[in-house]
């Protein structure tokens, strides 16, 4: 094909894909938020708090908010409101504590009292009788040495009881507020994508996929060979103005998505057909991510066949994350679903998949029948068996750049940012720091929630389990490796979450490291140190460094991808797993008789 | 204490710094003028086609040098005494020293070509022909390239990048055959053309002609024909840089001359890497070689005698690579481009024709003598062995897939090529190792 009608179909190509781009940002406003009633009926049940949330967002009935930022804030009031009045009816006050006090006999604690300070039918009572009997039971019989500090232990009952049990028992807690806002927006949400789910679908992901394709298409004319001409004139590859949009839109996204999901219901509502059609359910907003994670690992995968045409093990390995990401995590999780099993990803493997061992998900693998226990053992013998084992024979590659979802991603969508990847000397020190740090977090932090889950306490040293995994879900788990995990790839490399956050990466190169037999083999004395393979390499690896010397490449955080051996324009690193012996071998740069004797 | 003063800091003269270093606390200073910190020159093309920045192609970080103790100077050399032991430095004064080690290098070779000094004509030698290209390149539409070595086809390669169409002329009637066999010769040409380089064989320029502005807008070739440019590359080889030397007692030819301890006809004043000629060249050496490795192999040695080891440059069996457009290309041993007395050759190519083996060997002993491999990739250290071990050529073709050195899952030839050797009539049959199950495989043993 002529060099000319090749950048013709290439530019066809982008202008298809930035049109689909063009129509799902659009989509994002393309929505008016009309507020009934019977939204409410449907997303929450207890009665008492739906009445007062209808009354609450009464005055708004029939009127059409055209923005979902006021729309929200209107829900976010309502909600604070309920939350106000419902605290001011239940919360346990002075004049109820002097009279626990009053009725006390020699500073004397003991249920009974409660109970005859709180006797009654009426809700009020109820609430307070019971809330004081769960929150203050430990201290049946205490007695106290003054009223004065009777009266501080009864009030920092009566406020746990204010700060946890009337929001999660009367009113909305965080948890509950979050998926509200997130649910009454979308149910009423009014427009277009409503009306049409398909057609927007096709406007947007189908041309974008249309686009990429015929984007990419023309590279199968070319000669085989890799081609990395230009990455670094390109303004989107090497951290330019495009680079920088790309990085800051990926980041928009993925706070939406973790902390702020009520503002993407346009984007949700749009995938709810596909999702009817997958699991007989409405879409959330982690199927929509699921999708739109998928397809970019297939469209972009397709680039990679075609990239890395001419070497088969960069092939075979982008059909295996493709493959592993479509049926592993995608479809079989949903499907599952659909036949009323547990949601289970069968290749995540804890400590990546930090809430494997949360009560939750314990509880639905053990009350899922044979299949759950199933699951529950895979998941454990992946992590003692299948991790040091795989590793022993393979490396680290045959997860983090075969089977990951996280390096599924990284290897298609970020191997056009493969290059940005610091590797000086200084990055490796603070990558070593980190990574492990995070590794120490989530076993102390899967430690304290097993903890609470066999003795039911959820305090260890004065610290709160559930606060601990919550901020470790934040701060690891939607942070690190969301926000900074892919919204970084136009910035750090595509790699950032897995070389310094990823505590799997961490302990699967422990194992690599100190017990296996993969190795990057240097070719005798044939490296002229261009750097190529430095440059390539995502994890910020200065392989340049070793083959310069003639010493073979053995680094923990090595995901094996391969690349730098494919991109060596002297053919002097090969990917092995021989035997263990020689791995470490003294540095020897072939071709050198002078002192060959000597030394 | 003792001085040791290297000027060069390319692959030569830095290799020897860090290995005096290594194994002395001589204090050691490196002068250059060409860039502040040693950088790769074999990758000066990647940077021009945007897969590297200049950074990367400094193998070590710029902490480096300090933490090493090693001091770096930027400035040309513009004078040695070599009476009082003192180099003068533009602008920047003077320096003794006790040791000279002389890392030069090349510059380009110039055959006095009319309208060499045009604007847009040009080698690629240095940092700055990298810049002066970036600049020559602008609103370039047809280039033509001359002298048809390495340089050249990476210039091509270069070029291409940027849309432009190149003509490539070669004096010879295949690319590189003063290197290269026919085959290879021809496997490579027929690679550049599919990549859409114009090659003219047995084509020479005569001379380049320019406009009003002093800007080349054609070249002339040896058959008279004319062809439009803006841009003339001139590749025609490298000579040592031996300028500095001109008024000094430091003997030269071609270039520095060395004995087999890399000293020169001055006492204390070494010269390594491209600038030094070997007076008597190992067997199967030439006496300049102009190449990445012999430069490095040299600093290694030096480092060794000027640490107060006296050691003889004694470079193993060659070895050597290159890439044209996309296909690699290694060697070990020697492989002329014909053969020679009492040689005798095997030669397989893939039905796609962009992969080659091609060995060398003793036509009575059956020795093998050398390697040429293309768009294939086979392990040094296996080569080097059957080299030193004096292996025949049955023995290479039993024990082939041991030099195997291709990525995983590459498409395997061992087949192929055995069938097409035992069909060669070289007398011996010679049979396929069993391949090891695929379990014992998996299990190491
Ligand atoms: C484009 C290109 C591609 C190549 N590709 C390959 C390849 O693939 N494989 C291979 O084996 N070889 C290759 N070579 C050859 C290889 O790069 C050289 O053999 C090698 O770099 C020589 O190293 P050196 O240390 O001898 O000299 P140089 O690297 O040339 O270093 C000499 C330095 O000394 C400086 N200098 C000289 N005189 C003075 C002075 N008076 N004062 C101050 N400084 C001075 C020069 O400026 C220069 O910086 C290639 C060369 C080029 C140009
Ligand atoms: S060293 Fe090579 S194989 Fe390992 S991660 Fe870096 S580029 Fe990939
Ligand atoms: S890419 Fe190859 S030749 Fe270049 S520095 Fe790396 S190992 Fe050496």
């Amino acid at each position: 094909m002529k060099q000319s009608n090749m950048e013709f179909i290439r530019k066809a190509g982008l202008v298809v894909f930035m049109t689909g781009m063009v129509v799902f940002l659009a989509s994002f406003f393309l929505a008016k938020y009309s507020y009934t009633p019977e939204i409410v009926d449907i997303h929450v049940h207890e009665a008492e708090q739906n009445l007062l949330l209808k009354k609450e967002l009464e005055p708004n009935e029939g009127r059409i908010n055209n923005s979902n930022i006021s729309y929200v804030k209107m829900l976010s009031d309502a909600i604070a409101k309920v939350n106000k009045i419902q605290l001011e009816k239940y919360t346990i006050n002075n004049i109820d504590i002097n009279n626990i006090i009053n009725r006390s006999k020699d500073l004397k604690f003991s249920l009974s009292l409660a109970d005859s300070v709180f006797a009654g039918n009426s809700l009020e009572v109820v609430f307070k009788r019971e809330s004081f009997t769960a929150y203050g039971g430990w201290l049946d019989d205490r007695e106290f040495d003054s009223q004065a500090s009777m009266k501080e232990v009864l009030s920092g009952i009566a406020a746990n009881i204010s700060r946890y049990e009337i929001s999660g028992k009367k009113g909305f807690d965080s948890y509950r507020t979050k998926d509200l806002k997130y649910a009454l927006t979308k149910a009423a949400s009014v427009g277009p994508v409503r009306d049409h789910p398909l057609l927007f679908i096709f406007l947007t992901f189908g041309l974008c996929i249309i686009g990429a394709v015929i984007y990419l298409l023309p590279g199968i004319k070319e000669l085989p060979g890799i081609k990395n001409d230009h990455i670094f004139n390109n303004s989107m590859t090497s951290r330019g103005w495009l680079g920088i949009l790309t990085g800051s839109f990926l980041i928009i996204f993925y706070i939406l998505l973790y902390y702020l999901p009520e503002y993407m219901t346009n984007w949700i509502i749009m995938v709810d057909p596909l999702s009817m059609a997958l699991k007989g359910s409405e879409a959330g907003r982690f199927f929509l991510y699921g999708f739109i994670y998928t397809l970019a690992i297939l469209v972009m995968g397709v680039r990679m066949m075609i990239k890395y045409r001419g070497n088969t093990y960069q092939q075979i390995r982008t059909v295996s994350v493709m493959f592993f990401q479509t049926a592993f995590a995608f479809l079989i999780p949903e499907i599952l679903l659909r036949l009323n099993k547990p949601y289970f990803d069968f290749k995540n493997i804890w400590p990546l998949d930090y809430d494997f061992f949360f009560d939750n998900s314990l509880n639905q693998l053990l009350a899922g029948g044979t299949l759950g226990i199933f699951m529950l053992g895979w998941g454990i013998s992946l992590i003692i068996i299948g991790v040091p084992v795989m590793v022993y024979f393979f490396g680290k590659r045959w997860y983090c750049s075969w089977v990951c979802g996280c390096g599924g991603l990284a290897e298609t969508l970020g191997d056009p940012y493969r290059q940005l990847s610091d590797k000086s000397l200084h990055a490796w020190k603070i990558e070593r720091v980190v990574v492990n740090s995070v590794l120490v977090l989530a076993v102390v932090m899967t430690a304290g929630v097993l903890y609470t889950y066999w003795t039911g306490s959820s305090q260890i040293a004065g610290l709160n389990t559930y606060s601990v995994r919550e901020a470790y879900g934040f701060w690891i788990g939607a942070a690190f490796a969301g926000v900074v995990g892919t919204g970084f790839y136009p910035l750090m490399g595509n790699r950032v979450w897995c070389r310094f956050g990823c505590p799997l990466a961490a302990y699967l190169g422990i194992v690599q490291r100190f017990k296996s037999r993969f190795r990057i083999t240097t070719n005798g004395g044939q490296c002229m140190s261009c750097g190529n393979c430095s440059t390539y390499c995502e994890m910020g690896i200065d392989v340049r460094w070793y083959a310069q010397r003639g010493q073979n490449i053995i680094r923990s955080s090595c995901v094996g991808c391969g690349i730098c051996s494919a991109v060596c324009p002297r053919g002097v690193l090969k990917l092995e797993t021989g035997t263990e012996k020689g791995r470490f071998g003294k540095p020897v740069l072939l071709g050198n008789d002078s002192f060959r004797d000597s030394s | 204490m003792k001085q040791v003063v290297i000027i060069g800091n390319g692959i030569s003269g830095i290799t020897a710094a860090r290995n005096i270093r290594k194994l002395s606390d001589l204090e050691i200073t490196v002068i250059s003028a060409e860039t502040d910190y040693f950088f790769s020159r074999t990758a000066l093309m990647y940077v021009f086609m945007g897969h590297m920045k200049f950074e990367h192609i400094k193998p070590y970080e710029d902490w480096f040098w300090k933490k090493n103790n090693i001091n770096l100077i930027n400035a040309y050399v513009n004078k040695i005494d070599v009476s009082e032991k003192k180099l003068y430095l533009s602008g920047a004064g003077s320096i003794e020293y006790s040791i000279l080690i002389l890392a030069l290098g090349s510059v380009t070779q110039m055959f006095g070509w009319p309208g060499q000094d045009l604007k847009g004509v040009q080698g690629l030698y240095s940092y700055q022909d990298l810049v002066l290209m970036e600049e020559n390149v602008i609103n370039v539409k047809h280039a033509v390239i001359t002298g048809g070595g390495l340089i050249g086809v990476e210039m091509a390669e270069m070029l291409m990048t940027r849309g432009v169409h190149v003509t490539f002329l070669v004096r010879e009637k295949g690319y590189w055959q003063n290197l290269l066999p026919e085959e290879e010769s021809q496997l490579v040409s027929r690679h550049l053309r599919s990549h859409g380089v114009e090659l003219k064989l047995e084509s020479e320029l005569e001379k380049i002609i320019g406009d009003e502005n002093g800007h080349v807008v054609s070249v002339k070739t040896n058959h008279g024909e004319i062809l439009d440019c803006e841009f003339v590359g001139l590749t025609a080889g490298v000579k040592p840089n031996i300028k500095l030397l001109e008024e000094t007692p430091v003997e030269t030819s071609k270039g520095i001359m060395v004995d087999s301890y890399l000293e020169t006809s001055v006492e204390d004043i070494y010269a390594i890497g491209d600038c030094a000629e070997m007076r008597m060249p190992e067997k199967g050496r030439i006496s300049i070689e102009a190449v990445w490795y012999a430069g490095r192999m040299m600093g290694e040695t030096i480092a060794h005698t000027v640490s107060g080891h006296k050691t003889a440059y004694k470079p193993g069996k060659w070895f050597n690579s290159a890439k044209f457009f996309d296909i690699e290309y290694q060697t070990y041993g020697n492989v002329g481009n014909v053969l020679h007395a009492g040689e005798d050759k095997f030669y397989w190519e893939d039905a796609s024709g962009t992969r080659c083996l091609k060995l060398v060997f003793d036509k009575e002993t059956n020795i093998l003598k050398g390697i040429n491999v293309f768009g294939l990739r086979m392990r040094h250290e296996v080569c080097d062995r059957w080299l030193r071990e004096n292996r025949t050529i049955f023995y290479v073709m039993e024990h082939l897939k041991e030099a195997d050195f291709n990525p995983e899952f590459s498409s395997k030839f061992d087949r192929e090529i055995l069938d097409k050797f035992n069909d060669g009539g070289f007398g011996t049959e010679v049979v396929l190792r069993k391949n090891q199950s695929v379990l014992s495989k998996f299990l190491g043993f």
